[in-house]
């Protein structure tokens, strides 16, 4: 019982980070650093609560985090593969955008500069703390497809090949004349939808959005990313380790057999681990970040 | 070239030079009879449903009944906050009010800087030297200060008493002072009518991100209630949101925090502890306007009506009235000093 309940709330605090996890790594893969998660997912959040709001369902709420989180990606491709602005710069840039972005629409919008009004989500009432609920939420389903659904395009897809050729050496695959900035901007475009739909869980899932509810969930799958070391199947395993540490977080806190804080570290430390190498070499994308390639 | 070095040199002296200019000295005295007030908000900002909202109110119920002008600023990240207030203290307003214990430095730091502009502080949070003393606030700044304890000691116990289960729950924003405070409260009302109740308290967090993260609120929620708890209070800003959702879930209740939280889950709010931040700040203003305002800490508590827990026709079948019997007796109890609620760990 009590298993099954760390099950389902680990599950539960995965979904995001597998969404954004799953699009960032067809980023990273492509050579584009995806420090930009967060503010992908805050817009995706943003976008489906309104959309859901105004048009009464979250299936319509979905849609419009993929195109809220596939626009903000796409400036970001711009800005980078276009006038080959640092990624780093532009990254943080972005996610200030987005918070600026979602509070001045609630502002406009709902009046109100931190929550949206209750709008429609997938939850039912009564439907109780374990996987009965969880099960119901079709993001769940389209979240664990997703992950399955990233390693197959990136493996054994031509078009996951071009990805993985341009973000190891463009110069290489323009040669043999694939179209290299192309590749980049569907792979960023789509990092920008799967994460936008990361943040729709949240909002659907809380019937509401409230400013910047992503609350670092992005960082914290940009670090899974990198703790899988650029393998989605891995980058996924690494969102349940982080998920599970937090639900142990939850779930020890008020017991002081150990402090919190130190469990909450988890995921930072395995990300400096896994950077160290520790746990075999963590080799990125060669030409990961690099600006002024074609 | 060097008339560009000629240029960043004189913008530079410039620069220099503005730093020295003390606007104070350039503030307007207040003219006549209106008074201005400036109001700055919180992280959260109006339509927080909570104490912003509260401010707000009060504010603006001082703009009808006694003809004053309010402005109102609502800061974006961090630093916004202290060029706010410095703002309305730059332009001469009779008092400027700070919303949110995260002002407290702020404040003081501008009421040394502008010794003829008086401030007020909602949740400020005084300071203590060494020994533990409390060092007073500047002569021109007001600290409006709520004993949250008190009302929270009535909710835990109102929580215990309908709870119908030795288990009670507690999910706080930030780990910090002001809402321990609750959190003590909270656990001493659970434990003076049910010794044996057992309280899980949680905190969202060790920053202020923990006022808004209603995932993680959710998430604390749900495993609280699956171990079967019944009843949950949340001193946790937007976080709470997600209490709220998590008792819509299960079917179970929560008690809001702040200000009247019904609204947020019809049915499954118990009640809520709520801070008159609206009279607080009223007072405040009042007190300018009436040329008898006074630096100091102000405490509200359940004597002063700061403090209270909702009782109302939405929550009232909930509230058994023998419950409602002995909340008002301790209510009694409190603030005729019979029962002392803590208010650290």
């Amino acid at each position: 019982m009590i298993l099954l309940a760390f099950l389902a709330q680990t599950l539960r605090i995965a979904i995001p980070y597998l969404f954004a996890a799953a699009g960032g790594t067809l980023s990273e893969r492509a050579g584009l650093i995806a420090l930009t998660l967060e503010g992908y997912m805050l817009g995706g959040a943003f976008c489906a609560a309104v959309a859901s709001y105004q048009a009464g369902s979250p299936w319509i709420g979905m849609l419009a985090a993929l195109a809220g989180g596939g626009a903000l990606a796409l400036l970001y491709a711009v800005c980078t593969i276009r006038f080959r602005a640092d990624q780093v710069v532009v990254g943080i840039a972005i996610n200030l955008l987005a918070i600026g972005l979602t509070r001045f629409f609630l502002r406009l919008l709902f009046d109100s500069s931190s929550n949206s009004p209750r709008v429609p989500g997938f939850q039912v009432e009564g439907s109780g703390t374990g996987f009965g609920a969880l099960l119901q939420n079709p993001l769940v389903w389209i979240g664990l497809v997703t992950v399955a659904l990233v390693t197959w395009v990136l493996y054994r897809t031509p078009f996951g090949l071009r990805v993985r050729a341009v973000g190891e050496h463009p110069a290489a695959a323009a040669s043999v004349g694939v179209p290299v900035a192309r590749v980049r901007y569907l792979a960023v475009a789509a990092s920008g939808m799967l994460a936008g739909l990361g943040g729709a869980y949240l909002s659907l899932d809380q019937h509401q959005f409230t400013d910047q509810m992503t609350a670092g969930r992005g960082f914290i799958a940009l670090a899974a990313i990198i703790f899988g070391r650029w393998d989605p199947r891995r980058g996924a395993l690494a969102c349940l380790l982080f998920a599970a540490a937090e639900t142990l977080q939850i779930r020890l806190q008020g017991s002081e057999a150990l402090p919190s804080q130190f469990v909450e570290m988890i995921p930072y430390v395995l990300t400096i681990v896994a950077l160290a190498g520790v746990v075999g070499r963590a080799v990125p994308p060669a030409a990961l970040g690099k600006t002024t390639t074609e | 070239m060097k008339k560009l070095l000629i240029l960043v040199g004189v913008l530079l002296v410039v620069h220099v030079a503005l730093l020295f200019v003390h606007p104070s000295g350039a503030a307007v005295p207040p003219t006549g009879d209106t008074v201005d007030v400036g109001v700055v908000f919180d992280l959260g900002g109006r339509g927080d449903k909570s104490f912003n909202d509260g401010a707000y109110l009060g504010a603006e119920r001082a703009e009808k009944e006694l003809g004053v002008r309010v402005r109102f600023i609502e800061p974006g990240e961090g630093s916004d906050r202290e060029s706010g207030l410095r703002l309305l203290a730059a332009e001469g307003m009779d008092l400027v009010i700070g919303v949110g214990f995260i002002f407290t430095d702020d404040l003081t730091q501008l009421a040394k800087e502008y010794p003829t502009t008086r401030f007020a502080g909602v949740d400020y949070s005084v300071a203590t030297d060494q020994d533990g003393k409390v060092i007073p606030p500047p002569p021109n700044l007001a600290a409006l200060k709520f004993r949250e304890e008190q009302g929270s000691f009535l909710v835990g116990a109102l929580a215990a008493l309908v709870g119908r289960s030795k288990k009670v729950g507690f999910v706080g924003g930030m780990d910090f002072p002001l809402i321990q405070k609750f959190e003590m409260g909270y656990k001493a009302g659970v434990k003076k009518v049910c010794p044996d109740c057992e309280v899980i308290s949680q905190y969202a967090g060790v920053t202020p991100e923990a006022f808004r993260n209603p995932g993680k609120g959710k998430e604390l929620a749900l495993s609280q209630y699956q171990q079967g708890v019944n009843v949950i209070f949340h001193a946790s800003g937007s976080t709470g949101l997600g209490v709220f959702e998590a008792a819509r879930q299960t079917g179970k209740l929560a008690i809001g925090v702040d200000a009247d939280q019904y609204k947020e889950a019809p049915g499954f709010v118990l009640t809520s502890m709520v801070k008159g931040v609206d009279n607080a700040v009223f007072d405040a203003i009042k007190r300018v306007k009436e040329r008898r305002f006074e630096g100091g800490i102000y405490q509200y508590g359940l004597a002063e009506n700061g403090v209270g827990y909702v009782y109302d026709a939405n929550n009232a079948k909930l509230i058994p009235a023998d419950v409602r019997a002995r909340l008002e007796s301790l209510k009694q109890d409190i603030v005729a000093g019979r029962i002392v609620v803590p208010s650290t760990r």
